[in-house]
């Protein structure tokens, strides 16, 4: 290469430069100033270094273990309920906004998309009122379908609060699938679709048989924006239930753990060190579900070239 | 075209699912905004129906206005989201101008660098960047918000805008060489207006997450002269929750700029999608 003989070329450190100077101080340090903290533990005479006892602690102390198991089930939880309802639910909708016939296609896209753009706030609340049973809009509906039997003031009970979180918040987050599904679908040429229509594949079989297989690659990225997603989520949390995660812990994702810990909440005072400790098993976990991705998952998947 | 795939029946079942789950998606949406209309008793007594005549109410509206501190959270979140999304496109070209131009030693590594922070979230070094700030003096600053959320948005901004600038033609940027250009104007004034339309979708993209974010206007500045729209939302409607009329009024008003903004640019937003994933 030429270039590797020249001077250094200044206008691309120039380019570069307050971009990867931003990037490094505000985003690449802290996570590692994070990752540095968690082996550390403050004490009057400052920072000691303490190995891996914050982790020993998190994960062997009754006090801090059980909080934490309870944050990553619930958390893996929330995730579930995300793979099963959410997505799904996108492919059926992008599948049925694909058809280039369909007529308000751009009504419904607008439409659907609409929540996904809301903060959490708003749609923390604005579900935490309509399921009130003070306000009485759910009950009403559900007497409509004469089911009004059925209601139960699910974000107040333990066993029902996290799984309707979690519809709340596919609720909102459903259009993002629908979308990137949607532009997959249409990707696929026509011609191999009329190639499976003169073979006599239509409908439903030319959907599972045909392109299914094509949108593959498409979930399995989805798949991994939900998974970091959801190990990282904390507003609707913290904006319907409070940094206690109530009633009795029963909605407390990592997030939620991790703000707790970090700030203190009620009698506990903060401790950046153990929340350094919970931000680096999230960071962990992160890792971890990227990479079996990235590795296992995408080698795998067949792609086509058109 | 197979008839199947146009049959009456088919296309009527597609409607039918459309339509039952747009409803699913707006309803909650339009119940909040109808009701911020209502008096108190009309919420209450008939939580379904339009304002009429005699429930017709702008009580909330006046509660919520006469706090006077939504305009000075509403300046707050305009000034943060708008500075970040300018320092997060200029500083995202250019090092996408870079990347996608410059044969140098350490390009792929420096573009995987930058795309690291696409999967690992800025989030997780909270309790490092809440003690950087701290040391720096920037707590309780809107400059501590903007540094963060240029951060956040770089990771995206690069790896989008990179894939676009490989697409303007190297005879045009040769062209501009030859009638000696320096390297700055060819990026200012040939590349930067032939991505005018990735800017915008990464615009897009970068803005919502930024308006609506709520965790590091929590950690960063919660104070009273430094909160955000959703920051002050939040606040507000927890002192305010037995007051329904504020409360819904609240709602509506934080719905209602997100709403106008996504559709003016709903087109923008969903050809950005379609075309980023189809690379």
């Amino acid at each position: 290469m030429a270039a590797a003989t020249k001077p250094i070329r200044w206008h691309i450190v120039l380019f570069l430069a307050p971009a990867v100077l931003v990037y490094t101080v505000v985003m690449i340090l802290p996570l590692f100033g994070t990752l540095q903290l968690s082996l550390f533990r403050g004490t009057p005479d400052g920072q000691v270094f303490v190995g891996f006892d914050n982790f020993r602690t998190l994960l062997g102390d009754p006090r801090w273990s059980a909080s934490f198991w309870n944050a990553l089930w619930n958390n893996v939880w929330f995730f579930i309920i995300h793979m099963l309802v959410q997505n799904p639910i996108g492919i059926l909708l992008a599948a049925l906004l694909s058809n280039p016939r369909l007529r308000l296609r751009g009504f419904y896209r607008t439409a659907i998309f609409i929540p996904t753009i809301l903060s959490f706030v708003i749609v923390g609340f604005v579900w935490k009122l309509i399921l009130s049973p003070i306000w009485g809009v759910a009950p009403d509906l559900l007497g409509m379908i004469g089911l009004k039997g059925l209601f139960a003031p699910w974000l107040g009970k333990e066993e029902y609060a996290l799984t309707t979180l979690g519809l709340i918040s596919v609720w909102q987050f459903v259009g993002i699938p629908m979308m990137l599904i949607y532009a997959a679908l249409l990707a696929i040429p026509d011609e191999i679709l009329e190639a499976a229509e003169c073979d006599g594949i239509t409908g439903m079989a030319q959907f599972w048989k045909i392109k299914l297989p094509l949108i593959l690659p498409s979930i399995g990225i989805i798949s991994v924006l939900t998974f970091v997603g959801n190990f990282n989520a904390f507003d609707l949390i913290y904006s319907s239930q409070g940094a206690m995660a109530g009633p009795n812990f029963s909605t407390d994702i990592l997030g939620t753990f991790l703000y707790r810990t970090f700030f203190g909440f009620q009698l506990q005072i903060g401790d950046s060190n153990m929340g350094a400790t919970i931000a680096s098993m999230m960071f962990f976990i992160i890792l971890a579900g990227v990479c079996l991705y990235l590795f296992a998952i995408q080698t795998r998947l067949r792609r086509y070239q058109f | 075209m197979s008839k199947a795939r146009t049959s009456p029946w088919r296309s009527a079942a597609a409607h039918a699912v459309l339509i039952a789950y747009t409803a699913v998606a707006l309803f909650p949406v339009l119940v909040i905004i109808i009701n911020s209309f209502k008096t108190r008793q009309g919420i209450f007594r008939s939580p379904l129906s339009l304002p009429n005549a005699e429930t017709f109410s702008l009580i909330g509206y006046e509660t919520v206005l006469a706090q006077g501190d939504f305009f000075l959270y509403f300046q707050n979140s305009m000034i943060v989201t708008v500075v970040s999304l300018f320092c997060v496109l200029l500083f995202g070209a250019m090092a996408a101008f870079a990347l996608a131009e410059y044969r140098f030693r350490g390009n792929s590594l420096m573009g995987l660098y930058l795309a690291l922070g696409i999967m690992i979230p800025i989030r997780l070094g909270t309790v490092a960047i809440l003690q950087l700030m701290v040391a720096s003096g920037l707590v309780n600053t809107l400059t501590a918000l903007i540094l963060v959320y240029t951060a956040q948005g770089l990771p995206l901004a690069v790896f989008i805008l990179s894939e676009f600038m490989r697409q303007v033609s190297d005879d045009l940027k040769n062209a501009g060489r030859i009638d000696g250009l320096s390297e700055y104007r060819i990026f200012f004034r040939l590349v930067l207006p032939l991505v005018r339309p990735a800017m915008a979708t990464v615009a897009v993209f970068t803005m919502i997450p930024i308006w609506n974010d709520l965790w590091f206007p929590l950690i960063l500045a919660p104070a009273e002269e430094t909160k955000t729209i959703t920051l002050g939302a939040q606040v507000f409607i927890g002192q305010f929750v037995t007051n329904w009329n504020a409360v819904l009024a609240a709602l509506s008003l934080a719905i209602l700029p997100v709403l106008i903004l996504y559709l003016i640019f709903s087109r923008q937003l969903i050809r950005g999608i379609t075309a980023g994933a189809v690379k």
